[in-house]
């Protein structure tokens, strides 16, 4: 799959909703604890070595999972291969329950589920749909989609 | 720059809600000198929040290629064919995407979904909701507070309400965690996409006091401290919880009431 990676590139230089260092390994075998510079940008966290400014990989974190594993760690893992994780070590507790409450947040779907959530209760309040006086209430975007069971 | 290519594959045709999708023809990036003519190539496109998948068929599982929405702008574009517009980049020496659609309808609608597909965009909206819904619940607690005024007289009546408040603590937090527990369901259901651990949405800023010209300050004072005691306060988001919450006022408020036309009777005898 090709994609616009300057476009992305350049996204990865914006202004981070967070940043830190930590030790970060991935999910191939063998892999080790590496001190990496992550930054989350938008529904995208990028990583990168320390000393340099281009980031070496990118995860989109979308349809993902957030735990939280021994003193000091968290991981994320994506719904279609859970056991794959990438683990993230933070220098102390409070650093890593702050990395797992901004990043439980950080897709774009937890902000479409949300907006939905007010929706509705503004609509049960006030008996009008908030969304009516800006012409945007029948948009896919705003709707809770079909799902399969 | 490695991206987690297969978990944005398996986004890009799992059961999350497209935002927009159809046939659109795609110029080809091609670079020859002698090569005048642009030609295109016709992809189906699929749109899911600030990403742009497009496909060699409607049926094909793993897309071509991807165009990750950030940073960049949609407008109409003069090109040979009708029906055409681009997604531009601002950076990145200013590189853009041209896109023809079959008609103008389907143009518009593209143009239309891809300018508010950027996270920004989203977040603008959640947080002009969020801000919608403190007024909502603010005007509520105006509109609530109407009869209290009517009986806001001697001082001692004010400390009854919160004693009985506190009286009733165990049962305001009983109906309170019942509340919770519905409301963690509904919020649950409304993301059920989301990761493990989502509990509630992002919480409300606290509620600036209003000061009422007509309330005096004994009574505002009593308010306040009855507001601060109460384990489920109008802060909430939830209205099933605001609802149980001004449900327990009007109790209160007749029950001072009564108190009071005890105390008169009693001056009658």
């Amino acid at each position: 799959m090709r994609y616009n990676e300057r476009e992305l590139l350049s996204l990865s230089r914006q202004p981070a909703e967070k940043a830190a260092e930590v030790l970060m390994r991935a999910p191939k075998k063998g892999s080790a604890l590496k001190k990496r510079l992550v930054k989350l940008v938008v529904n995208f966290l990028f990583y990168f070595r320390t000393d340099e400014a281009e980031p070496i990989g990118a995860l989109l974190l979308e349809r993902c999972k957030i735990s939280k594993e021994e003193e000091n760690v968290f991981s994320i893992s994506f719904l279609e291969e859970p056991e794959r994780k990438y683990y993230f070590e933070c220098d102390t507790e409070e650093q890593c329950q702050e990395w797992i409450e901004v990043l439980r947040k950080a897709s774009y779907e937890f902000m479409r589920s949300s907006l939905i959530f007010y929706r509705n209760e503004i609509q049960k309040m006030t008996g009008k749909d908030p969304l009516e006086q800006y012409g945007i209430s029948e948009e896919a975007r705003f709707q809770l989609g079909a799902r399969k069971l | 720059m490695k991206l987690n290519e297969r978990s944005v594959v398996h986004y890009a045709t799992c059961d999350s809600p497209a935002d927009h999708t159809g046939f659109l023809c795609k110029r080809m990036e091609r670079h020859h000198h002698n090569h005048h003519v642009p030609s295109y190539q016709r992809r189906w496109f699929i749109l899911k929040g600030n990403l742009l998948f497009y496909f060699e068929e409607r049926e094909t599982q793993t897309p071509l290629g991807l165009i990750v929405l950030e940073g960049c702008t949609v407008e109409l574009c003069e090109a040979a064919e009708e029906f055409a517009f681009a997604i531009r980049f601002d950076s990145s020496g200013g590189k853009s995407y041209v896109l023809v659609a079959d008609c103008q309808v389907a143009m518009e609608a593209w143009v239309k979904a891809l300018s508010r597909a950027s996270f920004d965009y989203m977040r603008l909206v959640v947080k002009e909701l969020e801000k919608q819904l403190e007024d909502a619940q603010r005007s509520l607690a105006a509109s609530h507070k109407s009869p209290k005024k009517l009986s806001s007289g001697r001082k001692r009546h004010l400390s009854n309400p919160m004693m009985i408040s506190i009286q009733e603590h165990p049962v305001i937090l009983e109906n309170g965690y019942s509340t919770w527990d519905s409301s963690c369901t509904h919020a649950e259901m409304a993301s059920s996409d989301l990761s493990e651990g989502f509990l509630k949405p992002p919480p409300l800023p606290p509620r600036r006091k209003l000061i009422g010209s007509a309330v005096g300050g004994a009574f505002l004072a009593g308010s306040a401290s009855a507001t601060q005691e109460s384990p489920v306060s109008p802060e909430t988001t939830c209205f099933s919880k605001l609802h149980n919450w001004y449900g327990q006022e009007i109790a209160e408020v007749r029950r001072e009431w009564m108190e009071r036309k005890k105390t008169v009777e009693i001056g009658t005898h």
